[in-house]
């Protein structure tokens, strides 16, 4: 037999990273779900609109989760040029970037309470923005959890197939995560 | 059959042999048969999981039965079952609600989602496509370890004081929103949340690696248009379950928060007891959007993989090939776009504005074109079949039929002005209980018994066989027919006892009828029970090509293997429907055989405009009708 297709498919790699994309539709689908809730429920009447100010941490949190982006894409450039040292640098400062994200977002909470806009208001529009960012923080956390899986096949002596397959779908996710914020923050701020 | 992959065989194999399997070194009974990574065992998992599942959610049907049938008797043996449950014999009113509920979310979940897509979906994508295994193995095996919990949840909410979710399978806010409601909304509702949660997860990590699988790991040759149709309805249902259960979990996730954090998004002006909630400005409106978008869909996900199996077994057994295949493909596409502008017609007396009625009655009535391409398509081929009526053919035959008296109705529900009559009517339960209860449960068993060999490498028994089907396709019209007529009639479903209302009671007497029908329905599945679990281990053994058919996965060795087939994957050069082909030897021809190999039966659009292949075809034809002349 010349030839093994069953040693090729094992370590074909694309149904993987396929895998990543279905899974970034089906969670586009989760908050267009949330965001036409939105919508159904705020057209209804006046009182139901979202009348309240987005915060400014909301912001600099854009600003932070964009810088990780190309941070992320830098490192990822480092690691096909072979320079593992510089791609364990761009994958450190991605993840304080993505940390200091989350602690923005949750700044904008302590905002938003200090206007007096609780997550159980009587105006669901309201509580809709907690929910938006809850999750959207979830998948940030998600999306961490990708990259030190990629920080730790760095260190690891792995093929570095694996390596870059690692980097990739870290940041597809991360890319993802990142657009999508920029989504439902244009999404409220239209709203608002 | 298949001399191209049989030659190679016994070379390969000990090429096999010499890799390992796969890469796993050991075989223990925890990774064989627990937490399995093989697309084979979890299939297997995911089916006997399901009738398990069948199972207790048509007990339920009976016990629910019983009451509607004899609402003033006393069975002191129902005490003895269900205790508190069932005070003085009777059965509690909001336990009977928490039993519609159950039955419903178990069928429509657990039975015809995960039992049916989870089932053949694993087992047959791989083996037609001709992959090693899915996409990404553990992913699947976590799939059916998401499921396998979702159900022990679900099941656990009956021994808790309480009871299970009682609000309908739809779960309406307020009812499931306040845990004060009603005994079931407590702690039942909160398991049944993390149930589907659970369940949904397990769905959406199912599906993905199916999509994934069937976009890039089909053999050499296997073109989109070489997929078998079950291959197709897998694929699509998948797709559609990958756009709509993430909206489930949108609505579910504000629903928990309403339940336990005190937000109002589908809660306002509500009063218990008195008290004035302070939950202000929900829409319960709100949810039934949220929840619809995904349930339609969900109707299609429980019917699609039933179509497809039908397409191959009617098919096969009719030794005739699909017709319209090309239509088959496109209506199935055609279903799966309309299923998602169509949620509304469940909405229609929410005080929905009528001219928004108006577009969703007229999405809803298009979906009878694809429904009806398929229907024909169906009865082409049988028609003038040379018809082998193998247990699985009647099945797949009764899913036609059930099909049809089914979707019939839709039309009449679909209709917003009709349905101000109709709706919450048992017309409504005849109707979805004929269309997607009985025919894709009627496509599932179709499915079970085609590819019992394939699945335990044994023969089912065929009389056996033909007995469950009779029993059940007559009990099935017997229960679900006469709703219709209750339902025009103005009967209300999920009441606990209609027929205490003076202008309902007349319908005692059909409700006893139902019931009989019922319980005979329930008795015949034991015929069905008993040859499953009796050929598993008993059964005859199976040859590789049991039913003479012409796709990938009976080329596969009778005996599982990890990889599903020695040394190389079989190459496919036709279509999956080359049976009867005018002109060769015998009434089917495999995908593997190449068209060389069949001159005598090739047709000219069988090479898609390959000139080169055309010009042989030819050189033949020449050479063998001057060979006839002579």
């Amino acid at each position: 037999m010349p030839t093994y297709p069953q040693e090729t498919d094992r370590y074909s790699l694309q149904p993987k990273k396929f895998i990543v994309w279905l899974f970034m539709i089906s969670s586009f689908i989760f908050f267009a779900g949330l965001t036409s809730g939105f919508i159904v429920y705020s057209g209804d009447s006046l009182a139901k609109q979202l009348n309240v100010k987005m915060p400014n941490a909301f912001i600099y949190s854009t600003i932070l989760v964009v810088a990780s982006s190309i941070s992320l894409q830098w490192a990822y450039i480092q690691t096909k040029r072979s320079n593992f040292a510089k791609q364990r640098l761009g994958l450190w400062l991605t993840i304080a970037l993505g940390v200091a994200f989350t602690c923005s977002q949750l700044y904008g909470w302590v905002v938003l309470t200090g206007l007096g806009a609780f997550f159980t208001s009587s105006n669901a529009s309201i509580s809709f923005v907690y929910v938006f960012t809850l999750f959207h923080i979830l998948h940030i956390v998600a999306g961490l959890i990708l990259i030190i899986g990629a920080v730790i096949s760095s260190y690891k002596a792995v093929p570095n197939v694996l390596n870059i397959f690692r980097m990739e779908i870290s940041i597809v996710f991360w890319h993802f995560v990142d657009i999508l914020w920029i989504y439902l923050y244009v999404f409220l701020l239209l709203n608002q | 059959m298949a001399t191209l992959t049989l030659n190679d065989t016994h070379t390969a194999h000990h090429d096999h042999a010499a890799h390992g399997d796969h890469g796993h070194h050991k075989e223990t009974f925890l990774n064989k048969y627990v937490f399995s990574q093989d697309h084979k065992m979890i299939a297997k998992q995911f089916l006997i999981t399901g009738i398990f599942m069948g199972v207790v959610a048509m007990t339920l049907s009976i016990l629910f039965r019983i009451q509607l049938a004899y609402p003033d008797e006393s069975f002191p043996l129902l005490e003895m079952l269900l205790g508190k449950f069932a005070p003085e014999g009777r059965l509690d009113p909001n336990f009977y609600l928490s039993l519609v509920t159950i039955h419903g979310t178990i069928m429509v979940f657990f039975v015809l989602t995960a039992g049916l897509s989870g089932t053949f979906s694993n087992l047959l994508i791989p083996l037609q496509l001709g992959a090693r295994d899915m996409a990404s193995p553990f992913m699947n095996m976590l799939s059916y370890w998401f499921f396998a919990t979702a159900s022990v949840i679900m099941l656990a909410t009956f021994f808790i004081e309480t009871g299970p979710a009682s609000s309908g399978w739809t779960i309406y806010p307020p009812l499931s929103a306040l845990p004060k409601a009603m005994p079931g909304s407590g702690l039942g509702m909160t398991m049944w949340l993390i149930s589907m949660v659970l369940f949904v997860a397990s769905s959406l990590m199912g599906g993905i690696n199916y999509v994934s699988t069937v976009l890039n790991m089909r053999t050499k040759g296997m073109d989109l248009w070489k997929m078998p149709l079950t291959i197709w309805a897998f694929f699509l249902t998948a797709i559609v379950g990958i756009l709509s259960f993430p909206v489930l979990v949108a609505a579910v996730v504000l629903l928990i928060f309403d339940r336990s954090f005190g937000t109002s998004f589908y809660l306002s002006d509500i009063y218990i007891a008195g008290q004035a909630l302070p939950n202000e400005g929900g829409s319960p409106v709100l949810w039934q959007h949220l929840f619809w978008f995904l349930g339609h869909p969900e109707v299609y996900i429980v019917l699609m993989p039933a179509l497809g199996i039908t397409s191959e077994v009617i098919a096969t057994n009719a030794r005739k090939p699909i017709f319209g295949y090309h239509a088959m493909v496109y209506s199935l596409i055609g279903i799966t776009i309309l299923s998602f502008i169509v949620w509304g017609h469940h909405m229609f007396v929410t005080g929905m504005n009528p001219f928004l009625g108006g577009v969703f009655m007229i999405t809803t009535l298009v979906i009878a074109v694809p429904s009806a391409v398929k229907t024909f398509n169906y009865l082409a081929t049988l028609w003038r079949g040379n018809i082998r009526f193998t247990p699985a053919m009647l099945f797949a035959i009764g899913l036609v039929s059930f099909f049809i008296s089914g979707g019939l109705t839709g039309i009449f529900l679909g209709n917003a002005a009709l349905d101000i009559n109709l709706h919450d009517t048992y017309f409504v339960v005849a109707h979805f209980h004929l269309v997607m209860g009985s025919a894709a449960i009627f496509g599932m068993l179709s499915g079970i018994y085609h590819w019992f060999p394939k699945m335990f490498g044994k023969m089912m028994d065929a009389k056996l066989g033909y007995l469950h089907f009779w029993l059940t396709f007559i009990s099935a019209y017997l229960v679900f027919f006469p709703m219709h007529f209750m339902g025009l009639d103005g009967v209300p479903r999920r009441y606990y006892a209609f027929t205490e209302f003076e202008s309902m009671s007349e319908w005692l007497s059909v409700n006893k009828f139902i019931t009989w029908s019922a319980i005979l329905g329930a008795v015949a599945q034991v015929a069905f029970l008993y040859n499953f679990v009796y050929s598993i281990f008993w059964g005859k053994k199976t040859v590789q090509n049991p039913w003479e058919s012409t796709t990938l996965e009976w080329t596969a060795p009778v005996e599982h293997l990890h990889g599903n087939w020695p040394g190389e994957i079989p190459t496919v050069y036709r279509w999956p429907y080359d049976y009867s082909k005018p002109g060769a030897d015998v009434d089917f021809i495999p995908q593997t055989t190449p068209l060389s190999e069949t001159m005598s039966s090739n047709l000219p659009h069988d090479f898609e405009g390959n000139e080169e292949s055309e010009r042989i075809q030819l050189d033949w034809e020449k050479e063998n009708k001057k060979e006839l002349v002579k």
